[in-house]
């Protein structure tokens, strides 16, 4: 199996070359965002696509990871890099904590307990007036920097991102290819099996759930810095649908499939602004066809249709 | 013959372009709306005004002869798509100016974009930390909150009313509210006895009312958008709560009255002039604008302009005679823009200083009671 690196060799070069292309254009500005939603969806599906966890509280937990970052930063002056690092921690932490109890759910129970977490965190930024802003936001956030280096444009700010979502896809395939990553697939398939198996069951959920927290709380805490503004309404009950539906249209249980998923549905909208007001029925459509034709999600989909057109043209040839 | 005749028109139809062809480039400007999602109330009027002002402004020949192309993306109301679309219109469409977002949060996400970038931006929305501290190219036309209190504490002062319950939604519109209300108490001698909030989707408010009745206030004051302050009204009248219920300027508009209905009655609000511009005596400086305004909105979407329409209305053509002045670059238009003094728009009489960049007084707001299903001059 040599093509796990010829595959991550050439992303990597895609996403250093791609600000060639794009530079100056705002799309350069869409495409940080798909790198903090690839960092959003490679934590979910590890959670909801490995493990077969669900949970619909996502954006609560990259929302705290955010708001961590903006008040320490801007209210007590305090490092961003190690604020990143602390959000990043205290956010797992909880994660851990409410995980216990949590993911003893299964199916619906734990899709409505995590979706009240995230309510609640949510609930939380809007009515801690004093300490969040309250519904109008928090602005002030100080961009990030390396000594001098201030990533205050968006072409400075693409690499930073990237260079995370990178090394995060990195360590979730090494993750999803070691014993662990086929633990959580034994968990998906069947628990019980998993049990018997040996794999420790409860705490390798509640760890991949903090782990899944920890790696949002980090796209929080970059998000924060890149927008230098957080409001409550980007991390609302809809945000974290629109993550679940990533994951599904990527390809659940596929690292590449996440950075399809999160590319394809945080570009789209932008594409289809040409059609006006007839982008969100469009948008619809093409959710629907996706998730018909190609239920593996567009890891799976997209080779699957190459490889029905391409011996046509050998026979051609 | 032939050959000559179609010479002849190819001559003349070269001859017509090429005027055309001389004819300099559009005026670009660039506008960010929530026209869909939570806050399209806002956006969805904004949206329908600019896109109508510019339209006139093109029929009667444009700025100095250039037409003006406005170029509209939606932002659903979220600051992330705020922020890409205002470098779209930055970096990709190269606009000379944006009006635009419609709600404050949007507007503080992407504030320093414009700024960094020198491209003038007229924000739609209320909040007094847009313009507060002043950014070198950043305006806005709504009228403060702090206006709006300041009419209904006078008022109530006037009365001898000095222990009030104020209620608010929990969303950026009522907190910037609430932040006010607290804030000013003390300068009008006001004592808040009960300090409530509830939750924009609430559909019964019975238990903070309640509290209300069992409370020492005279009067309560209800900030929100609709439908929560329908709501209230409601409750108040089903809990046969005797107390003057105050409304904010959130809800001026016909959309209220008919969702409180019976229960509007007697309600007092702040609100732009332009519920009552018909009733406006006619030395008032802004009735020419406004009626202006009533009457094409209703003439093109056959709905009644209220004053969300109206910031648009403001922004586009405090726009369009800041770059007859001084032509359509960016700094140009922020420093004509800076140098406006008394025009009447919808929102008030503006007067913008390179230390306000609101530029409106209370006057902007006039005191209206809700009586048999209209609006009435409150004196």
């Amino acid at each position: 199996m040599k093509r796990e690196p010829v595959k991550y060799a050439l992303l990597v070069a895609v996403a250093l070359l791609a600000p060639l292309y794009f530079s100056g254009g705002y799309l350069m500005n869409v495409l940080v965002f798909v790198g903090i939603n690839t960092l959003l969806v490679v934590a979910l599906n590890l959670l909801l696509g490995f493990a077969g966890q669900i949970s619909l509280g996502h954006a609560g937990f990259f929302g705290l990871g955010a708001y961590i970052s903006a008040i320490l930063t801007a209210t007590h002056q305090v490092n961003p890099w190690l604020v990143m690092l602390i959000a990043a921690l205290a956010v797992s932490a909880l994660a851990f904590l409410i995980g216990f109890p949590v993911l003893k759910l299964k199916g619906h129970y734990l899709a409505m307990a995590t979706l009240g977490l995230g309510i609640i965190i949510y609930i939380f930024f809007n009515e801690a007036v004093d300490i969040t802003g309250g519904p109008s936001g928090f602005s002030g956030v100080p961009n990030l920097s390396i000594g001098a280096l201030v990533f205050d444009d968006d072409v400075k700010n693409y690499y930073l991102v990237w260079s995370f979502t990178l090394v995060v896809i990195l360590l979730a395939v090494n993750l999803s290819r070691s014993r662990i990553g086929r633990a959580l697939r034994a968990i998906h398939d069947s628990e019980v099996a998993a049990r018997v198996m040996g794999v420790n069951v409860r705490l390798l959920k509640v760890q991949i759930f903090a782990l899944s927290a920890f790696i949002s709380a980090l796209a929080g805490s970059l998000y924060a810095h890149v927008m230098t503004f957080v409001a409550p309404a980007s991390f609302g009950f809809h945000f974290s649908v629109e993550l679940v539906t990533m994951v599904i249209i990527g390809g659940l249980g596929s690292v590449y499939g996440s950075l399809l998923g999160a590319a394809l549905l945080t570009l789209l909208p932008e594409m289809l602004r040409a059609f006006q007001d007839y982008d969100i029925i469009i948008y619809g459509l093409i959710l629907i066809l996706a998730t018909m034709f190609m239920p593996g999600g567009l890891v799976r989909g997209i080779p699957a249709v190459l490889a029905a057109i391409l011996p046509k043209k050998q026979e051609r040839g | 013959m032939k050959r000559i005749a179609l010479l002849a028109i190819a001559l003349l139809l070269v001859a017509g372009l090429v005027p055309a062809l001389a004819a300099q480039a559009p005026i670009r400007i660039g506008a960010l709306f929530a026209i869909t999602g939570p806050a399209s109330f806002l956006g969805e009027p904004e949206r329908n005004t600019a896109q109508m002002v510019v339209d006139e402004i093109n029929a009667k020949g444009g700025i100095k002869g250039r037409k003006v192309e406005l170029i509209t993306y939606d932002t659903q109301g979220d600051a992330t798509k705020a922020k890409q679309l205002v470098n779209k219109l930055i970096k990709n469409d190269k606009v000379s100016a944006i009006v635009g977002p419609s709600t404050t949060g949007e507007t503080m996400a992407i504030l320093d974009d414009a700024e960094k970038a020198g491209i003038p931006l007229i924000s739609c929305a209320a909040g007094s930390k847009i313009t507060d501290p002043v950014r070198k190219f950043v305006f806005k036309t709504a009228q403060n909150d702090s206006l709006a209190v300041a009419r209904i504490y006078e008022y109530l002062k006037k009365k001898k009313m000095t222990r009030v319950a104020v209620l608010t939604v929990s969303d950026g519109f009522g907190s910037s509210g609430r932040e006010q209300l607290k804030a000013q108490a003390a300068n009008f001698g006001m004592q808040i006895v009960v300090d409530d909030t509830y939750a924009p989707k609430d559909t019964d408010m019975t238990a903070q009312l309640t509290k209300i009745r069992g409370s020492q206030a005279q009067a309560v004051i209800c900030w929100g958008t609709n439908p929560g302050p329908a709501v209230i009204a409601k409750n108040a009248r089903q809990l046969g709560l005797k107390l003057p219920l105050f409304m904010s300027h959130g809800v001026s508009s016909r959309k209220f009255i008919d969702l409180a209905g019976d229960a509007a009655e007697g309600i007092i609000l702040p609100s732009g002039k332009v519920l009552v511009a018909d009733l406006l005596p006619k030395k008032d400086k802004q009735k020419q604008s406004l009626m202006a305004f009533v009457k094409d909105y209703q003439g093109h979407f056959k709905a009644e302009g209220d004053h969300f329409g109206g910031h648009a209305w403001d922004a586009t053509m405090l726009l369009r005679q800041a770059i007859e002045r001084g032509g359509d670059a960016p700094a140009a238009i922020a420093a004509e823009l800076e140098k406006t003094r008394n025009f009447a728009g919808i929102g008030g009489t503006f007067s913008f200083s390179p230390r306000d960049h609101a530029g409106l007084t209370k006057d902007a707001f006039v005191l209206v009671e809700i009586k048999n299903k209209d609006w009435v001059l409150v004196k």
